[in-house]
């Protein structure tokens, strides 16, 4: 029997694969494709304290190897939330974390404050890296000091785990995850999508109605990778890897780079059961290997 | 009913015109009840520069042989690898997907306005709908007569109509031109349809206008299909609803077009 068990702080993961946030509505959207118990955790669709209706149309455009996004935090407000939603996932055996995004460091501290109220959310994941909105998102998550800023005053009033999601749309991605982590940050997840746009040559107009979206999937692969692999060489606290993982092989690089987890995004959009197919093809992994715990694998580069 | 990723038999692949083809795709688990509106989402893996499935909505489904088929139209590089698949390929498919048209109640006299890929579930609709062939009446519309698919096999179903903007079959101009719908719209008691944007915007304001049930089946791009990367969003008086899993069949009162 190996091993699957993660850890960030005191949270045990029951294996080290999570859904995006993003990518797998509250759970419930997926849930007829596959058993959420079975996975490490699932992280939320991104909540605000108010409703907010996101972008325009069109919002996506497919590019060699993956999509822009810019959806713009769509949700219905953490009322929503903790009403309709959270009484439907509260009693499954996973991993729900709440993606917590504000325009305002007091916005994301209030979120906090009103999901630190629920028993059955074990974590949060800041999220200071979206790159479709107006205000705030990753305004927050480009420049240390605005990081460190939003990071200090949430964990002012949260106790549990505290993920920080990374914005890859900086210089040096390493120095924001040691900026949070010295900030209290009991974990750093990277990376969010990547700025990119999409041009019709026909029109000569933008195909998204933001102009600018987020890149994600396999395009965006080798830059997380290494980005990962920077930032565990420069925190002590553990990563969630992300950024294109489409199988268990892709999650396995991810943790030998140094991911202590991994999160899976757009490939659920081509398939709801690929993270299922990720944990059992972890499993195997480590079985025909002999490892006995996937944390012997995280950080296990060989150089 | 519940959704599922399955990979299904391609048991036909027929050209029905130059940019048309219909693809007959076989479960080896029994098939859900599928409705008109309803669609199918499929993994086109044979050119791997395209990274997302495709939606296609039902044309029609055979119980018995465990079957549906679907029409697509070549609109773009997903469509045009699509087409290239032979009997006996398997394929990817997320399924069943979205919302259906309401059907009509008996005695009701339905006005089915499709175009483009638009038409298949226009055809599955009428031929499901269980009223009287009289009852039925069917506009499809196209630039030409080499547009147009030939719908010889549902003409039991209804009667058909037919437009084209150089009038080389049937009434010339568009489907809201011919007369079935410019001077009789009000003697339906329902009207559907499905196709391109203009096409469907100028139903829908010739239906509200005369106050008349009308429902679209909208065709917005989609990354998933089943409700969670919220890109096909349409605007609707509830605020952004995502046409995969909303709709892709809306009330147009619901709609702000």
């Amino acid at each position: 029997m190996v091993d699957l068990r993660v850890r960030i702080k005191d949270l045990v993961f029951k294996n080290p694969v999570l859904t995006a946030s993003g990518t797998c509505g509250f759970g419930e959207e997926i849930a007829d494709f596959i058993d959420l118990s079975k996975l490490g955790g699932v992280v939320m669709k991104g909540t605000t304290l108010k409703p907010r209706q996101g972008n325009d149309y069109p919002r996506m455009a497919e590019t060699p190897s993956g999509m822009l996004n810019a959806v713009g935090l769509q949700n219905k407000g953490v009322d929503n939330f903790i009403q309709n939603i959270y009484p439907n996932i509260k009693d499954i055996d996973s991993r729900f974390i709440v993606n917590v995004n504000g325009s305002t460091i007091e916005e994301y501290v209030e979120l906090t404050e009103r999901i630190n109220e629920l028993d059955k959310i074990p974590a949060i994941e800041l999220n200071i890296s979206c790159p479709n909105v107006k205000e705030g998102g990753m305004a927050f998550g480009v420049s240390c000091p605005s990081a460190e800023a939003v990071v200090r005053a949430v964990r002012k009033v949260y106790d549990k785990p505290l993920i920080v999601k990374l914005s890859p749309n900086v210089t040096d991605i390493s120095e924001i995850a040691k900026a949070v982590e010295g900030q209290g940050a009991d974990s750093v997840s990277l990376v969010n999508t990547f700025l990119g746009m999409a041009v019709d040559a026909n029109s000569r107009k933008p195909v998204l109605s933001t102009i600018t979206g987020g890149l994600s999937g396999p395009a965006i692969k080798p830059i997380a990778l290494r980005m990962v692999w920077q930032v565990y060489n420069s925190v002590k606290i553990p990563i969630i890897g992300m950024g294109g993982i489409m199988n268990a092989t892709d999650a396995i690089e991810f943790l030998i780079a140094g991911a202590s987890a991994v999160q899976v995004g757009t490939a659920i959009f081509i398939d709801p059961t690929i993270p299922i197919q990720i944990v059992d093809g972890i499993e195997d992994y480590l079985k025909i290997n002999n490892v006995q715990s996937v944390n012997e694998l995280i950080g296990s580069l060989q150089i | 009913m519940k959704k599922k990723v399955e990979e299904l038999l391609l048991v036909e692949n027929i050209q029905l015109n130059h940019d048309n083809f219909k693809l007959v795709l076989q479960a080896p688990t029994k098939l859900p009840q599928m409705f008109p509106g309803q669609f199918v989402n499929l993994e086109i893996k044979k050119a791997t520069e395209i990274f997302l499935r495709r939606p296609f909505s039902v044309l029609d489904v055979d119980y018995e042989n465990n079957t549906f088929s679907l029409l697509v139209k070549i609109l773009g590089r997903g469509s045009r690898v699509l087409t290239t698949y032979r009997a006996g390929d398997k394929i990817s498919v997320i399924f069943p997907l979205g919302s259906r048209f309401t059907l009509p109640e008996e005695d009701d006299k339905v006005l089915l306005v499709g175009g483009g890929s638009g038409v298949a579930p226009m055809l599955f609709l009428a031929k499901i709908c269980d009223l009287k062939p009289e009852k039925v009446h069917v506009i499809i519309g196209a630039r030409s007569i080499e547009d147009h698919i030939d719908v010889a096999s549902y003409k039991a179903h209804g009667n058909y109509y037919f437009t084209t903007e150089d009038g080389s079959l049937g009434e010339k101009g568009f489907v809201t031109h011919h007369p079935v719908f410019s001077e009789q719209l009000s003697s339906f008691d329902k009207v559907y349809t499905c196709g391109p944007d203009l096409m469907m915007k100028a139903v829908a304001k010739a239906a509200a206008e005369k106050l008349v049930f009308c429902e679209a089946s909208l065709e917005n791009m989609m990354a998933c299909g089943f409700g969670v990367c919220l890109c096909c969003v349409e605007k609707t008086v509830d605020g952004n609803q995502c046409v995969c899993t909303d709709g892709p069949v809306f009330n147009i009162n619901k709609l702000t077009w």
